[in-house]
């Protein structure tokens, strides 16, 4: 099977949010939160994409 | 030295003359310099052989000569394939694709091109054989326009109306006018396509060209072309910025989020406009026969 599009990461600064077996990382602050978000798009190849406020996912295109 | 030497030399030349006129390498730098020019000026004497030697055979009563051109047929096929094998293999590298939409109209037009270079032959040769050198001259010259005619094929501005939109961000979603491109979640990215994005909507002319423009080789054409000629902000690893065609359901308008280099709204209208229209994502709905009666869709 060839997926096209795959959740690679998810960053949020609300835990009780987001669950399952997928890259979770929880950050304090939303400045933090970009921050992880910018490097992971970068080393991902992916797009952060924002899911509200306090959530982005990372989607392999 | 023969009585047709002068003739098939003509129509040679004539032939070849034709297919020099018709290959033009322009901002798409397509055919490259100066390899793949000699690939197609090497063809279009074939071509141009072909079409002129067929001419004497007919009238040395050798009939059988004309099956020939059937080889003529196979071998161009292959200039097609050819041309498709290598766009393709390099249309993974370009950082915004042509797509294979595009390629097979490029492929197409390398054929028929040569085709047309045959008949230009052909008819030169034959006026020459018939009358004289001015009516090969004047037969072969008409050929050309013919052919120069059937070659021109429609562009973007002759069936849509195209219209500058600045791109804007509700919350992640990246719209151009009220169509949605894509979601962008990181601010830094949100600034640097607000900065470096320009959007345009096209607005079809009529209800066929809803159908053309919603092609998705159609739309990559548009992108590619833009990306060619106004540059693009996009490297490897960045697929956040990525140039986006996309269609509004409700009226078949379509939007285009570009990113070029060069900020120049007119001239990216004139580009957009020069697009070709790709002939195998024309689409005819008006002509079908239940549109005939009743209801017409505008």
């Amino acid at each position: 099977m060839n997926l096209e599009k795959y959740i690679l990461a998810v960053i949020t600064t609300n835990p009780s949010k987001v669950s399952g077996n997928t890259a979770i990382f929880t950050c304090e602050t939303k400045e933090e939160m970009e921050y992880v978000a910018g490097n992971l798009e970068a080393i991902l190849d992916g797009i952060a994409h924002g899911l509200g406020d306090d959530l982005y996912v990372i989607v392999k295109h | 030295m023969n009585e047709y030497t002068y003739p098939i030399l003509f129509g040679v030349i004539f032939g070849l003359l034709t297919r020099l006129y018709m290959l033009r390498t322009d901002y798409r730098q397509y055919p490259t310099y100066l390899h793949g020019k000699i690939i197609h000026v090497a063809l279009g004497f074939i071509a141009a052989g072909l079409g002129t030697v067929a001419v004497p055979s007919i009238m040395e009563q050798e009939f059988t000569a004309i099956t020939f051109l059937t080889l003529a047929a196979s071998q161009f096929r292959e200039v097609r394939n050819m041309e498709r094998n290598t766009l393709t293999e390099l249309d993974q590298y370009e950082l915004v694709t042509r797509g294979n939409t595009y390629i097979e109209g490029i492929a197409v037009a390398f054929e028929s091109r040569n085709y047309l270079v045959i008949f230009t032959s052909f008819v030169a040769t034959f006026a020459y054989l018939v009358w004289n050198i001015w009516a090969g001259i004047l037969a072969g010259i008409i050929a050309l326009l013919i052919s120069k005619k059937l070659m021109a094929g429609g562009r973007l501005k002759d069936i849509v109306d195209i219209e500058f939109v600045e791109p804007r961000f509700e919350g992640a979603g990246l719209y151009v006018d009220n169509i949605y491109i894509m979601n962008i979640g990181l601010p830094a990215r949100q600034k640097e396509i607000l900065k470096y994005g320009m959007g345009f909507v096209l607005k079809p002319k009529n209800f066929n060209v809803r159908s053309t423009i919603a092609n998705l080789g159609q739309r990559q054409a548009i992108l590619h072309d833009v990306s060619t000629a106004l540059g693009v902000y996009r490297d490897s690893g960045t697929p956040a910025l990525v140039p986006l065609a996309k269609r509004d359901l409700d009226d078949g308008r379509v939007g285009i989020f570009v990113l070029p280099q060069e900020k120049d709204v007119e001239k990216a209208i004139a580009i957009i406009g020069q697009v070709p229209t790709l002939e195998n994502a024309i689409r005819m709905p008006t002509e079908s026969k239940a549109n005939k009666k009743g209801r017409r869709l505008e």
